[in-house]
Formats: C-alpha cells, structure tokens, sequence
C-alpha cells in the first residue's frame, strides 16, 4: 500500500509503515540490536564446537615413538602439532587415556566421585582433539559444574583493570588503592601513550601498597619493556603473553611457541608470576583460521600452554569473545575452553573483560557460571574505573557496575572476590594513595602536583572530572623515572622517607616474594599476607559440603552491600513525618461505629496503624492529604464520608468490605497506611471487589479524590469509568517490598481478634 | 637427604625460611625496610636464586605438574644471564629474526658454553630444527 493514511502513522511509528508489527521496531531499540551476530559457516571459521576442517581425535604410537596425532602424520606436524606432541604429552599415559571413550571421560567430569587429580593426571595423556570431543558432550550446566569441580585453586578471586583516559598517575594510584579496598588479587594497567608505561607501573605500584599489602600488579605494554619493568619491581605478574592455534596466526603474531617459551622462562627466572593468554577466535580474526572450531584451536592453544610450563593462561574469549559470541554457542564455548583450561591443571582467569555485548541481560547472564562456580580470577579483569577510562576497552563489568556485580554475589552467596567498601573508606585510600605518590614524585624531583590536583583526583569518579595530569606531562615523568634508572627500591625509600611506612613496607613485602619464588606456583594470589596457591589450597571439590564454601565472616561481608532497609530505620524514618501530620491533623475516637447511616453514606474503613503509627503512602502522601481526597471526592459527587477505623483486620480487602458493610449506602472504601485501597460493596465477597489500588507507590492525590468520586456514583447505582493507575512497567517489588512488608508488620501488630471497628472524627487544622 | 621433604614445605618462605636466601646469602628476615633504608638491601637482593628456581621446581613435580617443573628448570638456568642476551635469545626466537638454522645454533652454544644452561640449549636447539623444517627462516621486516 503507497498511499499510507495520516491514520496509519501512530504517534512514536519507526516509520517502518503499518505492514509490520511494531514490537520489531520496539526491539530495534533495544541494545541487544547494537549487537551483530553472525550464521554458522564451519568452512570460514564461524563455528564453536564443529568445524569443517576439526581432526577426530587419535594417537598412533610406533616402537615407543608418535607416529602421528589427531590424524596428522609425523612428518606433517607444523610447529604446534610438534610442541604439544614432545612438551604435554605423557607417552607412558597416552595410549591408555586416548584409548577411554570421550563419553566416558565427559561422564567422570562431572562425577563427584572421580577425584579432580585423576582426571588432571588423565589430561597429561590426552590430545587436543580428544580434549575438545570430550568437553564438547557437556551441556552449559555440565561444563559450569565441571569447571567448578576442577578448577585449581580453592579459593577463588577476581582480578582489575586500572586505567585512566588521560594515563594521569594521581589518579592511577587512587584508583589502585580504591581495587585493592575492593579486594582484587590482582590489578593490572596499561597506557594510552605507550611511552607512558614507567609511569603507569610506578603509580600503580604505590596505589596498591595502601590498605594492605599483597595485591599482585602488572603493565601490560611492549614484551621486552615489561620485562624491564619487572625487573625495576614496579610490577610482579605478566599475563600479556599471547598464543595461537594455527600456526599462521601465532608467526603473524610474531612469535612461535619456542619464543612464548622462551619468555615464560625468562619472567621465572626474574622472579615473575606470569600466565599466557589465548582465548576463543584469535585465529578467525587473525584470518588464519584453516576452517577448524573455536574449541578445537583452543584446545590445541591450551595443550601448547601446559607443554611451555606455564602456571596459568588469561583464557575464555579474551579480546576474541565479542566475535565468539556472534555465533550460535559462542558462550557456551568460552565455558568449554575454560573448562579444558583448568582440566589441564592451568590456573585460569576467565576472560569477562572485553564486554561481549551492548544487553546488559546478555553480560549478566555470561558472569552467572562463573560466579557461581567460582573462578582463579573471575574478569580477568574487571573495569575498576569508569567505561571511557578503561585503556583495554570496556569490560564485561565496569566502574559503573561494580555494585550490580556486589549484588550479585549476595543474591547468590557467592564469593567473586570483591567486597563492599563504605564511602569514608573509599575516600581515605584514595587521599592516602595521591598523597603517597604526590611524596614519592617530591623525594624523587618527579614532579610536584598542587593541591587542586589531588582534591579533584582524589573524588573524581573519572577523569573528565580531574584537573590533573596530561598524557603529555606524563611522558616527561616517564621518561625520567625510565632514564634515571628509578627502581622500586628508589620508590620504597622515598615513601619511608617522606613518613609512608606502611605502603613503604607494603611495597617491600610484594618485591620480597621474588625470592622465594613461591607465587611462581600455580594460581597464587596473596591472601592476608600469605601466599595461597593451587599447592597450598587446592580446590578438593568432591561433592556437598565439600570445595569452597563461604565462610559465615565471608557471608557477612558478602551481604553487607550499601544502603539496607532495617526496621528501626523504617521506623524512625515514620517516626519523622508523626510532628508535621499532628499539624495538619487531629483523630477523636468516637467509639464502637454504628451500623446504619443515610443512603448516601460512604464508609472509609482505615487500617490499625493510620494515622496512629504511620503517617505517610509509600507515594510519599500525608495521610492527612490522603483523607482530604477521598473525602472531598465522595463529597463532590453528592456523598457523605464517615471514618471507621478497623482494629480486626489490615487487609485491604476485608477493611474494604468491613466498612462497606457499615456504610448507608452499602459502599466503602478500605485503605491502609501506605496507600493500598479498594471500593467494596456489602454484599460481595472478600475478594471480589467493585475497585483495587494497589500500586500505592504510583498512587496520586488526584486518583484517591477519584476514589472518593466513583464510590460515591456507586452508592447511586450508577456505573462510573473505573480509575487506572498507570503501572508504567516499574518493577514495583523490587522498589518497595521490603519496605512494604516492615510497614506492613506494624499495622499487623496492631490487631486483635474481634476488636470492634470504631468511629473516628477527623479535623484538618490547616487550610487545603 | 633431599632439601625439598614434600610439598608440605610449601609455601618456602614460611615453612622452610632455613631454604629461602638471597644471591648473598642474606635470609628472607633481614629484608627489612630497615635495611633498605639503610641501603644494606639493593634489588639484586630482592632476585629470585636458580637454587630458589630449583625448589619450586621440585615442588611442581610433587604437586603433579612437571611441565611447569621443566619450566623453573629452564628459569634456574638462565637466571645469571644477563638481561641483554636473555632479550637477544628471545629475538632470535621470534619468526624470521634469525636467517639461519646457525645463528639460532650459536645463541644455543653460548647458553651452553657461557652460563651452563644445557636445557635451555636443548629447548633453542629444538626450535632450531624445527623451524628450519617449517621454513621460518624466512624474510619477515
């Protein structure tokens, strides 16, 4: 149809014209559509589980030797192939492993009588292929469940991103010191400029010695300028140490596994905590993807990372699970690689950091299995600052979602590593934090920031509201921390020096565990000065009752989000509206309510606590007010409105009908204190009623003065246009049910059995 | 009798203190802030020790994970390298930065001949062979 009718053109129409319905246009709208996803097409990468090119797994053995595996032949191994077969394999277990069924083995991933050190030391003898054939039989609960039973350490913990816009390092310490408040085990930045990264490293490293000590930090930037970083003990962990499936995507990234290797070694060997970094889909964008699935590369990325001996791998999409997602199973894969990740004894941090979608329903429910299950490193990491701050771009959870990420761990009483920090505390680490660095640039003629610099730091939530450095200032400063050779224990002096003693010692505990070398280990963090890792504190899961459980202390913790209703301060909160009512406001109790009254007589029924112990609607109303309305309404339409108050009942529907049966005309209105009323009629049942308000929060004045209108057309007989409150789709439990069932048990406190309703005269002592 | 008894000695640093020194020799306790202060502590002090290396080692193959045993031992050897030719070898490593299955060769017998480091020397022998097989001794930059 070409001609489209003005009538065709409802308001808010996506002009999409009428041959539609509009819920799509509605949906076009929502931030999900900013998402793109993609079809399944095996033979050009996009598939998670079942690629065109994917090998059946196999292991041929010949006089003691590999003759080949998963189907390639010896001669045909290209460089991973080769790593994999010499470094992971165990020949002595192999055989015998790859020989058991991939159901079987799926089955014993999730039996909790099948210790997880079986299956770890099962792994040693398995492919990648046969890896990826095993995991793939596990549905999203399976490999959830799974991934909780074999995951390495018991304990579990989370890990932060701490960037800024402008690589101001004011504000790079206060946000470390604010990560660690929030208990990150780890906190890890990276630069804008990258000449930036002496900088970042050194405010960082004094950001997170305020508070306590034992949060591991790391600079991502160029490999060997980390390694020299490290070296100056600005930082204690690596994790940017990236690895490949195919092997056109590893050289394209400029390095074999031998260099990879080389590297893990060499980080060791500076007393370095490092993990390497693989993550579903790396290969498709790479454009290497030789038409094999995202799990079977990650398989074949996660054997490579066992055989290189590193303790852990960054796993689980990483920069690649926004293009996993776009595929059907996407996310599901990035559980499954995970769960190999751990199978194969790996400490895993579990990717959540490049956000994977604009719907916020998507993200949340991408965090659920591994908040429940619990994780090494849940993000790896999360944005501890603001969206546009985060110098890796935005993670899955951000500065301005940490608190649903709180909530979300009390909901579920599960520990995702973080904790709730009151607005004092976060205020005083974050001045202690610029303060402390402001002293170190002092000691060390690194610069001399003023006091309006701090104090905008020191509140900002983000750097569009700092008046502080610019990423010009702050090359300068690097360059000298850089030329002069400034290490760690330049910094730690000079904060001892200027009267920093505990971030000085703070400081010195986290070097100082270079030489035990005992965080080396797998999935180490520091605990309560103690180093807790997968040897130390091995995850023991084996059924109910057993693994991690959350402490009763833990669950405290965990519960103690900010801004709890507690009855006291419901009821002082009431409390405080009882002196501007008793203006504006006086009841008489007349005594027992008779029972007949004139034709046109409307009974208000009040519930026990009107007037008497609450004073406001949840919409906010005096009750004052609230009885004007309805009797200035019943009034308007030629009734008259008698007060009873009810001292059987708090109900709603039974106040309603009390008082109708009271009422002359046989009509009543029943209404509570927080603003819950209904029309009812004498002669009905309970239930049945002639009207109900009960989204007393959206209730208005104008809508009780209506109330009082219609139960007075009632009592004529006639029919009036029933009011409707407009829900306008607010999730009004949420907002008010905990609220509601406090006031609530106060108006129930105050009945008795039988009690007699009774007549109230009411006076308004002001003018309307 | 061993030095390592089981990987109930672990973590080293609280329940071995006996086995955790510094390259001087100087114990875990006597890196104070103290001392720092008083410049006795410089950061070669504050470096991990290839016997250090060596121990963790052990307890990675007692907790079941020998490649990352494998992984301490390479680490122990090279620890005493210094950080130049530690970051040569490695770009040596990269693809197509060595020309020749020689120059790889050569990195492989001074780790061997210099610092002692026969696995480390194995590991870039290894790799030699191997990318000369997969033809990365090619032009890259």
């Amino acid at each position: 149809m070409s001609d489209q009718t003005p009538a065709d053109k409802a308001p808010g129409d996506k002009t999409t014209g009428a041959n539609r319905w509009r819920r799509f246009a509605d949906w076009d709208e929502r931030p999900l559509r900013l998402d793109r996803f993609a079809v399944e097409d095996p033979a050009n990468g996009f598939a998670a589980f079942h690629g065109a090119k994917d090998p059946k797994p196999s292991l041929v053995m010949e006089a003691g030797r590999i003759a080949s595996m998963d189907g390639i032949p010896l001669a045909d191994f290209d460089m991973i192939d080769h790593f994999i077969a010499h470094h992971h394999l165990d020949l002595d277990l192999a055989p015998t492993a790859m020989a058991i069924p991939s159901a079987e083995i799926a089955r014993r991933l999730v039996d909790i009588s099948v210790p997880r050190e079986e299956l770890a030391r099962l792994a040693h003898g398995l492919t990648p292929a046969k890896l990826a054939e095993v995991v793939a039989q596990l549905s999203a609960i399976e490999l959830a469940f799974a991934f909780s039973k074999m995951r390495t350490r018991k304990i579990p913990g989370n890990q932060g991103h701490v960037t800024n816009a402008k690589d101001d390092p004011l504000q790079l310490a206060a946000d470390a010191a604010t990560a660690v408040a929030f208990g990150f085990d780890e906190v890890e930045t990276t630069m804008r400029v990258a000449r930036n990264a002496w900088s970042n490293a050194l405010a960082c490293a004094v950001g997170a010695a305020v508070g306590r000590w034992g949060t591991l930090f790391q600079c991502s930037s160029e490999e060997a300028e980390e390694l020299q970083i490290g070296m100056a003990g600005f930082t204690s962990y690596a994790e940017t140490v990236s690895v490949y499936g195919t092997e056109r995507a590893f050289t394209d990234g400029d390095d074999t596994p031998w260099s990879k290797a080389f590297l893990a070694a060499a980080y060791a060997s500076r007393g370095i905590k490092m993990r390497c970094t693989s993550g579903a889909a790396s290969e498709l964008l790479m454009g290497f993807h030789e038409s094999k699935s995202l799990l079977y590369l990650e398989a074949r990325c996660l054997c490579l990372q066992r055989a290189m001996g590193v303790q852990g791998t960054q796993n689980g999409g990483i920069d690649g699970a926004p293009l996993a997602s776009t595929m059907p199973g996407g996310v599901r894969e990035l559980l499954a690689e995970n769960l190999i990740a751990v199978w194969l004894d790996l400490e895993c941090a579990t990717g959540n950091d490049a956000r994977h979608s604009e719907s916020e329903i998507r993200v949340g429910a991408k965090i659920l299995p591994y908040l429940i299950a619990g994780s090494d490193f849940i993000c790896s990491g999360m944005g501890s600052i603001l969206k546009y701050d985060n110098s890796f771009n935005p993670s899955s959870f951000n500065g301005e979602e940490m608190e649903d990420f709180l909530v979300l761990q009390r909901d579920y009483e599960a520990d995702g590593g973080l904790t709730s920090v009151g607005e004092a505390t976060a205020l005083d680490v974050r001045k202690r934090a610029v303060d402390a660095l402001s002293a170190v640039f002092a000691e060390l003629e690194l610069g001399t920031p003023t006091e309006a610099m701090k104090r905008s730091v020191a509140v900002a939530s983000g750097s569009n509201d700092t008046d502080s450095y610019l990423p010009r200032d702050v090359a300068f400063i690097s360059e000298k921390i850089k030329e002069r050779g400034i290490n760690v224990l330049d910094v730690i002096k000079a904060l001892a020096a200027r009267g920093f003693r505990d971030e000085a010692q703070n400081l010195l505990n986290v070097v100082r565990l270079r030489v035990s070398g005992d965080y080396l280990q797998t999935a180490a963090v520091v605990r309560n000065g103690h180093v807790v890792s997968a040897v130390n504190n091995p995850n023991d899961y084996s059924g109910p009752g057993t693994g991690y459980r959350v402490s009763e202390a833990r669950r405290q913790e965990l519960s103690a989000i900010r801004d709890v209703l507690t009855r006291e301060e419901v009821l002082r909160t009431e409390a405080t509206f009882a002196g501007p009512e008793a203006k504006l406001i006086r009841y008489k109790t007349l005594g027992d309510a008779g029972t007949t009254g004139p034709k046109n007589e409307i009974v208000i029924g009040v519930s026990p606590a009107f007037g008497v112990k609450l004073f406001r609607t949840l919409a906010g109303h005096a009750l004052s007010a609230v009885l004007r309305a309805l009797s200035e309404g019943v009034e308007a339409k030629g009734g008259v409105a008698r007060i009873v108050r009810m001292g059987h009942t708090a109900d709603t529907s039974f106040l309603g009908l009390s008082a109708a049966r009271l009422a002359g005309s046989g009509i009543g209105i029943g209404i509570q204190a927080k603003g819950t009323a209904v029309i009812h009629q004498a002669d009905r049942l309970p239930h049945h009623n002639l009207e109900l308000f009960s989204n007393a929060p959206i209730t208005s004045l104008t809508h009780y003065r209506s109330l009082g209108e219609n139960a007075a057309t009632y009592a004529k007989g006639e029919m009036p246009e029933p009011v409707v409150v407009p829900t306008e789709g607010k999730a009004m439990g949420a907002r008010y049910h905990a609220q509601v069932a406090l006031i609530y048990a106060i108006e129930t406190s105050l009945t008795a059995d039988g009690a007699k309703p009774e007549d109230i005269e009411i006076a308004f002592l002001e003018a309307h | 009798m061993a030095r390592i008894n089981g990987i109930a000695d672990y973590p080293l640093a609280e329940n071995r203190p006996d086995l955790v020194k510094t390259a001087r020799g100087t114990p875990l306790t006597e890196l104070t802030l103290k001392s720092v202060e008083a410049g006795k502590v410089t950061l070669e002090d504050l470096r991990i020790t290839p016997q250090a290396l060596q121990d963790q080692a052990r307890i990675s193959e007692l907790a079941g994970r020998p490649t990352l045993a494998r992984n301490f031992e390479r680490a122990a050897e090279i620890v005493d390298v210094p950080q130049d030719f530690v970051l040569k070898v490695y770009e040596l490593l990269r693809p197509g930065r060595a020309k020749t299955k020689d120059e790889l060769l050569a990195a492989a017998k001074t780790l061997r001949e210099a610092y002692r480091a026969e696995k480390m020397a194995a590991f870039v022998e290894e790799a030699a062979e191997v990318y000369e097989r997969r033809g990365l001794f090619t032009f890259r930059f």
